[in-house]
């Protein structure tokens, strides 16, 4: 059994506790949290230690891995910290605010081989799989287009001040909405290399996006936008949906459904010419755990597996997450220069 | 329980498939005359059970039952709480504290004795026996033989190995409102496992349970090997695998089942309706195996009750 730790209980922090949990070749044995009210409910309702200091946690458990899902600002120290003791990292995204902060403990995770992961989910959701399968496979030619999209309803009024607020401390709808997406097209697309164009704007926050609009070119040539709210309340939860235009075809790609159009059918892949629509349904990986969606099951598993196994992942690794904050300070960088 | 119980994600766009049918069903169910419209229509297929969340339409709903108590004098509604996004959304907003501040009525620090006392004393339980009481308040006087615990919080717990915050939910639905609890899940027999071991006998559990084996963490055969082998009221969800599945091939399969006691769904249209219902009862009754399972469920479930 592998022996965990998690720092922040916030949202996925208590969600990365219960998978974490849950998990067949996993003991959970510490939490930490500043919050005396989250960490004396561990305290009285389960097995785990509780601790309200970081440093203290890991001088004490003898930890095989930890998960950190604190606010962006503490995900450099806390991940030098856990790898100066020799211990595997999943770190929450967005994964650093400086690029040369984040340059080094890609360097050190290299140096001591230690596994390293970002939990950028999408990459485990069976829509967004198939559809780097479907690129791999040319199934649509040429790409012309790309439009990534993601809205949701977190901020939707005038109030309300938490670190999600203030860009400082790893908020604002670029680090945490636009993140998920820059990193889903890096991954699946191309890496975003060139920015042309940047709307920021700032709905009801004060001093921080709520919406992110951009035109980038890829390291591939190919060209696209990127259209990011986090202020829509037309939408229940997050929104993310991937459109490709090939010359051979479309591909429309969201959490639950592909709709794929094609010129001529492709026996390969068994797709007709014109519509093919596929759902989720046929795609999710199995999990022995589910909270909130496969997804958070499949890529705490991954990490696990990665850890047992001895081996460096090929899925958001902490060169990818890094990859993806080089092209936030590219958009921002764009944004300040015009 | 009845064989038949219908759910209201259609009503709040929630599709587990389809992005864009969620948004289509959002459109359609824009006012609350639409969803009463719907609802008279499974009332009209004889189901009398509305299982749902205490979404804040809901309420309105509420009060439509209420001032028409003879339409709805066989009417029950199976409340499944707490609503997870209306937390979520504002812990993300507001922070943990603010948004228990925000959820419990009253002033939660000071004037309400047992929120403040439970507050500083972090009586983990009282705050949830508050935050039940001011879920459940839109159902006053409405018949309401069993309320849920959602999933998200019920697979929280579980993986949290919090089994005692588990068992006093079931407490408190019994003592204080005279009903059965019942817990939503997407790891049915995990959840067993854990409510037998706190003692919590003969539970009602809703799961996923369908022919493609969606949302059913362990797999299909796993799900399987419990109904089969273990005592408890079983209610299929997401037997359509959100229409993943033909409706034919869909409840063929899920009433080829052992121990399922009822069968929850969801559907925006009359012909949708008349469509499950009729599969249901045609499959229902060409199964001697479901029928004899639920005879013994019935009965068991009196035992439950009357101690």
């Amino acid at each position: 059994m592998l022996k965990a730790g998690i720092v922040g209980l916030g949202k996925m922090g208590i969600s990365h506790a219960a998978i974490l949990g849950a998990h067949p070749l996993v003991d959970l044995v510490s939490v930490c949290d500043t919050s005396s009210l989250v960490l004396n409910a561990f305290k009285k309702y389960s097995r785990v230690n509780p601790y309200d200091d970081f440093n203290k946690m890991l001088s004490k458990e003898q930890l095989d891995l930890v998960v950190i899902a604190t606010p962006t600002k503490h995900h450099y120290n806390m991940t030098k910290t856990a790898f100066d003791r020799n211990i595997n990292v999943f770190c929450e995204k967005p994964f650093s605010l400086s690029t040369t902060e984040g340059t080094e403990l890609v360097e050190i995770a290299r140096q001591r081989s230690l596994v390293n992961q970002v939990g950028y989910h999408n990459h485990f959701i069976g829509t967004f799989r198939e559809v780097k399968n479907l690129l791999d496979n040319n199934v649509i030619g040429e790409i012309v287009h790309f439009n990534g999209e993601a809205y949701g309803p977190v901020v939707t009024r005038e109030k309300g001040s938490t670190w999600r607020s203030k860009p400082s401390e790893g908020g604002g709808c670029m680090l945490d909405y636009a993140s998920h997406l820059i990193n889903l097209i890096q991954e699946i697309v191309g890496r975003p290399v060139k920015v042309n164009g940047v709307l920021l704007k700032s709905i009801y926050s004060g001093g921080v996006d709520d919406a992110v609009y951009t035109l980038l070119t890829l390291d591939n040539s190919i060209s696209g936008t990127m259209l990011v709210n986090w202020s829509d309340e037309t939408y229940r939860k997050m929104s993310t949906s991937v459109t490709l235009l090939g010359k051979k075809g479309k591909i429309i790609c969201d959490a639950t459904e592909i709709k794929i159009f094609l010129k001529e059918p492709n026996k390969d892949q068994k797709l007709d010419k014109g519509w093919n629509i596929k759902y989720i349904t046929d795609y999710s990986p199995v999990v022995n755990y589910h909270l909130r969606g496969e997804e958070y099951s499949a890529q705490i598993d991954y990490f696990i597996q990665n850890i047992i196994n001895n081996q460096q992942g090929t899925l958001n690794t902490f060169e990818q997450g890094l990859y993806t904050d080089k092209v936030i300070e590219m958009i921002y960088n764009y944004d300040k220069a015009n | 329980m009845e064989k038949i119980l219908f759910g209201d994600n259609q009503f709040f766009a929630i599709n587990h498939i389809s992005d864009e049918k969620s948004r289509a069903q959002s459109i359609k169910f824009k006012d609350d005359k639409s969803i009463i419209k719907t609802l008279d229509y499974a009332m009209e297929a004889n189901i009398n059970t509305f299982m749902c969340t205490t979404h804040d339409r809901i309420s309105k709903i509420c009060d439509s039952i209420r001032e028409n108590p003879i339409k709805y004098q066989n009417f029950k509604i199976y409340p499944c709480l707490p609503y997870a996004h209306k937390y979520a959304n504002a812990v993300t907003e507001l922070g943990l504290t603010n948004s228990l501040k925000q959820f419990v009525p009253g002033n939660f620090m000071g004037s309400m004795f047992k929120g403040g006392l439970a507050f500083l004393g972090k009586d983990y339980i009282a705050i949830m026996e508050l935050l039940i009481d001011a879920e459940l308040k839109i159902f006053e006087k409405i018949d309401t033989p069993v309320i849920f615990l959602q999933n998200v919080v019920t697979d929280l717990l579980l993986g949290l190995g919090m089994d005692e915050i588990l068992l006093a939910f079931h407490n408190y639905i019994a003592t204080k409102y005279g009903v059965e609890a019942g817990f939503i899940t997407m790891n049915m027999p995990k959840l067993l496992d854990t409510l037998e071991r706190v003692g919590i006998k003969n539970p009602i559990i809703c799961s996923s349970i369908n022919k493609l084996g969606f949302r059913m963490a362990g797999g299909r055969a796993c799900y399987e090997d419990v109904l089969n082998e273990k005592q408890f009221r079983a209610i299929a969800m997401q037997v359509l695998a959100a229409g993943a599945i033909p409706p034919q091939e869909a409840i063929e399969y899920v009433c080829s089942l052992p121990n399922i006691q009822s069968i929850l769904f969801g559907a925006s249209s009359k012909a949708n309706i008349i469509q499950t219902t009729t599969l249901i009862h045609q499959f229902h009754e060409t199964n001697e195996v479901f029928q004899n399972v639920n005879k013994k469920n019935t009965e068991s479930s009196k035992v439950v009750l009357t101690s």
